[in-house]
């Protein structure tokens, strides 16, 4: 059996975050006696991760996926838990697991901020001992798949939010980590640098069989690149499988755009209708009822144009997380 | 070792780079770094000038030839790290750096060094032109000026190791401001850059040998001006050696320590 190169169990981190009423009493009291409460940040979330996997780790804001990244990258000690990545134990950060992982954290710097990049990477050589050979050979190839030609040799401070980027993420890889954690790393970017950094990755991926492990807030960023997903939420974990089957299990409805001369008034015998512009009609079915109102369609108008799609990700997201929550709720109702 | 050379090499570099881009800024700091000890040099020199031509067997020349010694002496000893480390902390630059496969205090080393580098001949300059003006006396001998050169080097570990356990503080606090200042005023005191060690009362003067505040700017220069002789430079080097020892010891507890509180709150 091929042993994970991420492997979790139980993995926990509890935060104490001090608590204090406002006003000045409650100042004056919080001298003598503090007090604290417990966060469960990652709340005893399990998952194996093959080598050469790429896998999307997704949850609103305060989900605990940058705690999870940074436990997995040995920054934090799990409060409980089993954990190891590529057979060591992160907090530990033993110099061998060091030298196969990398964190991009979105603006995070690995660069120095008044020199060229070029500089930084070199320094980045040293720092990882890569023989001369090899770091020119991976510098070329990132330099060639990220386009970062006439960028190296700007200070950073002068390189625009997405060559900066570009320049961050070439830094992070130039020791060629096996395991690579991103933590949002097309946040701010324009949708053409978001395109380029997911390509770059998907071809990283492939050509050093590297596992990947990225949180986005840009669903185009899964979809591209991650056919499992990972999905947690107040640090529990919600789901875990490929992203079809997370389409599947928590879409009820499909949508069907039907291309039509004008917009006829009867429509609502169809299903429920999103919208109708200019003969373009948007209408929203129950999943089990799309074949039988699709030959409904096409039987009784003149249709020109018919497709049948799943609602977008961001729509699936939500109703995770929003099914999570009313569950959540009946489970505290008497 | 080779590769812990590379890299000293490739951070000194950088150094170099970076601080090239602040021209300004590093003339700035020159001439802060000369202003002080010309400050006490003409409040001393003027005592001296009143009480009759010396205070505590100091003459003018002696405390312009003590001051100068001492803009040196506190140039090439001199960290920042304790003004730093906060930011890292706070800033999260301190998680890029314990991502990396080397300890962070390699690449500071690398940094105050090269730092030296470039600013050293301007202090040299300022304190020629300094000499030009206040007339020193000096009391050079052959092997002061050889065990000089030493004295100096192990006074730059044991500062830099100390301040950089200090610096560490920050993991468990964030007014760190408070710890340093309480810790500059007693560096302004207690390793001679208010007066000579000499002029201060023998309390004073044990609680500087004991802690470790006269080997890190003191020593070298009551040594290069005569007032040690070969059995108390020996002493002092010991002393010194004692404090690298002491500092990397509770610099890698502190390290340790620290880490674990960074882990376990904020990473």
């Amino acid at each position: 059996m091929i042993q994970p190169a991420i492997h979790t169990d139980g993995l926990t981190k509890v935060y104490s975050v001090s608590q204090r009423e406002s006003g000045m009493a409650a100042a004056l009291a919080s001298l003598v006696r503090r007090r604290t409460e417990e966060v469960r940040a990652v709340d005893g979330i399990s998952f194996d991760l093959a080598p050469g996997e790429i896998v999307g780790f997704l949850g609103p804001n305060g989900a605990g996926k940058t705690t999870t990244l940074k436990m997995l990258s040995g920054l934090l000690h799990p409060t409980q838990g089993a954990l190891t990545v590529l057979g060591h134990v992160p907090w530990k950060r033993e110099k061998t697991f060091l030298r196969q992982i990398t964190l991009v954290m979105g603006q995070r710097n690995q660069l120095v901020w008044d020199i060229p990049a070029a500089d930084s990477f070199e320094l980045n050589r040293a720092i990882y001992r890569l023989p001369r050979a090899d770091y020119q050979r991976t510098l070329h190839e990132l330099t060639e798949l990220l386009e970062l030609g006439p960028l190296l040799k700007k200070p950073v401070r002068n390189l625009s939010l997405g060559e900066r980027m570009k320049c961050e993420v070439a830094a992070a890889l130039l020791h060629r980590p096996q395991v690579v954690f991103l933590d949002e790393p097309t946040i701010g970017l324009d949708v053409t640098m978001q395109r380029r950094i997911r390509a770059f990755l998907a071809q990283y991926n492939q050509r050093f069989g590297a596992t990947l492990l990225l949180t986005s807030h840009y669903m185009n960023d899964v979809e591209a690149l991650c056919r499992r997903v990972i999905v947690i939420h107040e640090g529990k974990l919600l789901f875990d499988g490929d992203l079809a089957s997370l389409v599947r299990r928590f879409t009820s409805h499909k949508t069907i755009i039907v291309q039509l001369e004008t917009c006829p008034d009867d429509l609502q015998a169809y299903g429920e209708v999103v919208s109708c512009e200019d003969g373009l009609v948007t209408l929203r079915v129950a999943k089990g009822e799309t074949p039988r109102v699709t030959a409904r369609l096409l039987a009784d108008l003149p249709v020109i144009d018919l497709t049948v799609e799943d609602p977008p990700i961001e729509e699936v997201i939500e109703r995770v997380f929003a099914q999570h929550a009313a569950e959540a709720q009946a489970g505290e109702a008497p | 070792m080779m590769g812990l050379a590379g890299l000293y090499a490739a951070q000194f570099r950088t150094s170099l780079a970076t601080m090239f881009q602040y021209r300004a800024a590093l003339v700035i700091w020159l001439i802060s770094q000369v202003l002080d000890p010309v400050i006490y040099l003409i409040v001393w020199s003027t005592v001296a000038v009143a009480g009759g031509g010396s205070v505590g067997g100091y003459t003018s020349g002696d405390f312009a030839a003590y001051f100068l010694l001492l803009t040196v002496v506190n140039h090439l000893t001199y960290t920042w790290i304790m003004w730093e480390y906060e930011y890292r902390v706070r800033g999260g630059t301190l998680s890029a750096a314990l991502l990396r496969p080397v300890h962070p205090i390699h690449a500071d080393i690398a940094d105050n060094l090269s730092s030296k580098v470039v600013s050293t001949p301007g202090i040299l300059l300022a304190t020629l032109i300094l000499g030009v003006i206040f007339r020193p006396t000096f009391h050079f001998a052959g092997w002061t000026v050889a065990a000089f050169v030493p004295a100096v080097a192990l006074a730059f570990f044991v500062r830099f190791f100390v301040e950089w356990t200090l610096a560490l503080a920050s993991f468990w606090t964030t007014r760190v401001n408070a710890i340093n200042q309480m810790y500059f005023v007693a560096t302004l005191f207690l390793s001679g850059q208010l007066a000579p060690l000499s002029l201060l009362p023998p309390a004073v003067r044990t609680v500087a040998a004991i802690l470790p505040f006269r080997w890190m700017v003191s020593f070298p220069i009551e040594l290069l001006q005569g007032n040690l002789t070969p059995r108390q430079t020996l002493t002092g080097f010991a002393a010194q050696a004692v404090w690298i020892g002491l500092g990397l010891l509770f610099l890698r507890l502190a390290w340790r320590a620290g880490v674990r509180v960074y882990s376990a709150v904020s990473g």
